[in-house]
């Protein structure tokens, strides 16, 4: 379990762990889930096409993505969002079938890019996404406070001067690099549960921002990892791991979010500084 | 005359039985979408409907596994879904598009272990990709008459809750006060969508199918302001879309670069989109008619008219 191409996947999975918590994050926090849906989705288009044209997947896939982040960006300034993000999805997914019908592959590569593939991952592979998976998390800590003060605050954040449609397309680019980086390893349908199941749980966990975003990426960490191992044990598909523990992290999340709000109603109801202490602001 | 016709319909488009099938069956899922997907739009439920457009696959692979027509996968895996969403909040605004994702992550996660299975033991190899794509031009006549009754019952839902379901989409508040259970109108409209998403699944594939659910309602709802009309305009935009896309992917058997047809998805999604850019002219009236037509929206969801 530990040898050889196995070690390739421990390592690419945990970068993609860290980048998708991370991003996730605010995900989650922006109530972007269709987003973060979208894109990985669409981006599948990419790995179609270049696969057809015979270059590198990871690039194919990283022009889609972020053509459809802008793409998203500009038809969302035009009309209704979710209508944006869904056309946008659908001409993306549209070229798929069509690059689909005019190449050779395999059903059992189309398969694999969509649900996943760890165990087919060289060593020459890791160093693209080290890279990109870095350049994510660098771009996440140049922007961090607008980004955080203008999911959480919007009103604050235009008081302040920020722009909130500049913020909004530099983070659907930085959605766009983490599909890039997860897409080979956990597939194009599934990156999406690895990005919000862990931060929405962590969120249920704490209400300090940078708390939370350290927790998600260790919960990724440990599904991650645990989807691999599991994989390898029963050679069941990780895809199919991954979305069972992010929808178990989800629920974890949601049974502690209501117990902690029924300790801080009981605590409200007491008189005195307990009740001040826990009605803290809630980022 | 005739050698025009010729070049646009290729010879045998009227007389092959799957294209007679392909124009049946598509037609009928574009109409539902069409009518369904105005309420959903509406309702800024398009990422709902991409969700159990996506979860249905997770049907169609199971019913690929035990051997019988995806239609039933489709859509008894879409219904179930759509309880699903609404049990755990789709209701409220804030947290509905996260338990949405969550339902179809934990779905597609299924759909990859069902595959997995399929592959596995009856090496079915073009599953998934019918399963995803769709497969419009070998529907059966049996899969048809299915597909009619699910048809018939989404369009029943739209038809019997028509007035709660606008007022609700427009105003939660307003039809709570007059007596509309905006609870189980919204759970019925979300299960007349898996419906209408599973029929598409059908036909242009399950991770296409919300093409044919947002992209016509959307552009119907920038040609007018009222919701009758928006419906009507959306059926039709819907069904055009879908007889061009057979069409043009009956046509395109000798088109490059291989000689095998492309996708009707493609063409399907392609005019879709079109159509909804197109839109944006025609949106674009002069000032007095869209006064006119806002004071005929607001006067078509007066809640006095509205009959709960």
């Amino acid at each position: 379990m530990l040898s050889g191409f196995m070690v390739n996947a421990w390592v690419v999975a945990g970068i993609v762990a860290v980048v998708a918590g991370a991003v996730g994050f605010f995900v989650v926090l922006r109530g972007s889930a269709f987003v973060a849906d979208a894109l990985p989705t669409g981006a599948f288009a990419g790995a179609a096409g270049a696969s057809l044209i015979g270059v590198n997947t990871l690039a194919g896939v990283g022009v889609f993505a972020v053509l459809g982040a802008l793409g998203i960006g500009w038809l969302g300034r035009r009309g209704r969002h979710d209508v944006a993000t869904a056309l946008t999805l659908v001409l993306m997914l549209g070229l798929g079938a069509l690059f689909l019908s005019f190449s050779t592959q395999y059903a059992q590569e189309i398969y694999a890019l969509l649900f996943g593939e760890v165990l087919g991952i060289s060593s020459n592979e890791i160093a693209p996404v080290a890279v990109l998976g870095a350049v994510t998390v660098t771009a996440l800590i140049v922007i961090y406070r607008p980004l955080l003060l203008t999911s959480a605050m919007p009103a604050l954040a235009e008081a302040r001067g920020v722009r909130a449609a500049r913020v909004e397309t530099l983070f659907l680019v930085l959605v766009a690099l983490a599909t890039s980086v997860a897409l080979p390893v956990v597939g194009a349908l599934l990156i999406f549960s690895l990005m919000i199941g862990p931060p929405a749980a962590a969120r249920s966990f704490t209400d300090r921002p940078a708390l939370a975003i350290g927790l998600s990426v260790v919960i990724a960490l440990g599904t991650v990892w645990a989807a691999i191992a599991a994989s390898y044990q029963t050679n069941w598909p990780v895809g199919f791991f991954v979305g069972a523990l992010s929808a178990g992290w989800y629920t974890v999340g949601r049974i502690a979010a209501a117990w902690r709000r029924s300790r801080r109603r009981a605590a409200a109801r007491e008189p005195g500084v307990h009740g001040r202490q826990t009605a803290s602001v809630r980022v | 005359m005739n050698a025009i016709l010729r070049a646009v319909f290729e010879p045998g488009f009227f007389t092959s039985a799957p294209v007679r099938g392909a124009l049946l069956a598509g037609g009928m899922a574009a109409l539902v979408s069409g009518i369904v997907g105005t309420f959903a739009v509406l309702r800024g439920q398009s990422y709902a409907g991409h969700a159990l457009a996506d979860i249905s696959v997770t049907g169609g692979s199971a019913s690929y596994l035990v051997g019988i027509t995806p239609l039933w996968g489709f859509a008894g895996v879409g219904v179930v879904a759509a309880a699903a969403m609404d049990l755990i909040g789709v209701q409220r605004r804030r947290g509905r598009d996260l338990a949405t994702g969550i339902v179809r992550g934990a779905g597609l996660g299924l759909a990859a272990l069902f595959l997995y299975w399929g592959t596995a033991s009856t090496s079915t190899t073009g599953a998934t990709v019918t399963v995803l794509f769709g497969s419009i031009f070998t529907i059966t006549g049996s899969t048809a008459a299915v597909a009619a009754v699910f048809a018939a019952a989404a369009l029943g839902i739209v038809v019997v809750l028509y007035r709660p379901l606008l007022l609700s989409s427009a105003s939660p508040d307003l039809a709570f006060a007059r007596g509309v259970r905006v609870r189980a109108t919204g759970a019925l409209c979300l299960v007349a969508i898996a419906l209408a998403v599973s029929l598409s699944a059908l036909t242009i594939g399950a991770i296409l199918s919300t093409a044919l659910l947002v992209g016509p309602a959307a552009a119907a709802l920038r040609l007018t302001s009222r919701p009758g009309l928006a419906v009507l305009w959306s059926a039709v935009l819907g069904l055009a879309a879908t007889w061009l896309g057979v069409l043009l992917a009956y046509d395109s058997y000798y088109w490059p670069p291989v000689h095998q047809g492309w996708p009707v998805s493609f063409f399907v999604v392609a005019l879709v989109l079109l159509f909804y850019l197109l839109s944006q002219f025609a949106a674009l009236r002069p000032p007095g008619v869209r006064r006119e037509a806002a004071s005929a929206r607001l006067t078509a969801a007066r809640p006095d008219e509205a009959g709960a």
